[in-house]
């Protein structure tokens, strides 16, 4: 258990470094994630949002992937509940995030837990495991340091594609398409010390790719984590144990 | 409403709720199972990398050899922003000169 870990607080005088932190650590993903908010703006008028409730499904939402898959669906003549479905499948896998994460934050407040946990996007999720892998706390401060800025950019973003979506350039020359695998692998690399990386990591491509093939997006996610989560689950001795650490 | 806002609504408050709802299960309970602290160990790499496995499948070359430069700077180096950088940087490179 990491309970040394989670109830050292960080002292109050402290919070504005601990912010700046967090921000630091948020600049490649608002790197990464502004052609995304851009396209997803531009793609949600194309697909009959207004500006104004492409902006609000970013504001509200919040989940780029999961966004993608909703202002697909709009065009379809597909059931409201089934388009609303669809996000939560894709969005599925926070359950896990949050189920980890709580485990590093069970020194917040009822209100910080609350806020918090409606930032815990993939990058954010990944960051405060980072951390505590470093063995420093995972702070309030730090945490809405990297979030506000992610959130804020991702908003204005989604409003300022949707308001030109005329304008938008060839995005594959620029190679923007395939920036967000570039960071994700490079946050996959950044737990390469964990127990049980390298089979979790091979068992979960290998069930991501046949999933992809066989059931199709997004379930590829919730498949193939849930391969490499069980894998690990099971290649871990069951009880009797716990006394050790 | 309309039916957009009902959606957009419906949609953000179902994520939210995947957002909590782990925690809010698992928080139940006192202890945690040394199987279910693995799995949940092993959850930020395993759901990171069915993120990246289908896009390097479908990736042509300057896919492929970005992801492999930026991993293998990644391995070496640590960090996020030179494999990160580096890796864009040869996507770009190689699509123009391969395009």
């Amino acid at each position: 258990m990491d309970a040394a870990m989670t109830t050292a607080t960080a002292p109050t005088r402290s919070a504005r470094r601990e912010f700046l932190a967090g921000t630091r650590l948020g600049v490649p993903v608002i790197i990464a994630s502004a052609p995304f908010a851009i396209l997803f703006g531009a793609l949600a008028v194309d697909n009959g949002l207004s500006v104004g409730e492409a902006t609000l499904m970013s504001a509200a939402i919040y989940g780029g992937a999961s966004q993608m898959v909703g202002i697909e669906l709009f065009g379809h003549q597909i059931a409201p509940w089934l388009v609303v479905f669809s996000i939560f499948a894709v969005n599925f896998r926070h359950v896990l995030y949050s189920a980890a994460v709580g485990r590093r934050i069970g020194h917040w407040s009822f209100i910080e837990k609350t806020v918090g946990f409606f930032f815990l996007v993939d990058p954010q999720y990944a960051e405060a495991e980072r951390r505590t892998e470093r063995g420093e706390s995972v702070g309030f401060a730090w945490y809405m340091g990297m979030a506000l800025p992610i959130y804020v950019c991702w908003v204005i973003e989604s409003g300022l594609g949707a308001a030109f979506s005329r304008l938008l350039p060839d995005t594959k020359a620029l190679g923007i398409d395939f920036l967000l695998p570039i960071y994700f692998l490079g946050l996959v690399m950044g737990f390469r010390t964990r127990s049980f990386w390298f089979p979790v990591v091979m068992v979960s491509a290998v069930a991501a790719i046949v999933a992809h093939k066989l059931v199709g997006s997004p379930w590829h996610v919730t498949l193939g984590a849930a391969a490499g989560v069980a894998l690990a689950a099971a290649m871990t001795p069951s009880g009797g144990e716990e006394g050790r650490r | 409403m309309t039916e957009t806002l009902w959606i957009i609504v419906g949609g953000a408050l179902m994520t939210y709720l995947a957002r909590v709802g782990g925690h809010l299960v698992l928080s139940r309970f006192e202890r945690i199972h040394p199987r279910v602290e693995a799995g949940l160990n092993a959850v930020p790499a395993a759901v990171l990398t069915t993120l990246v496995a289908p896009a390097a499948m479908n990736g042509g070359i300057p896919e492929i050899t970005s992801l492999v430069v930026a991993g293998a700077i990644a391995w070496v180096w640590g960090g996020m922003m030179p494999m990160f950088l580096i890796g864009g940087a040869v996507l770009i490179a190689l699509r123009h000169l391969l395009g």
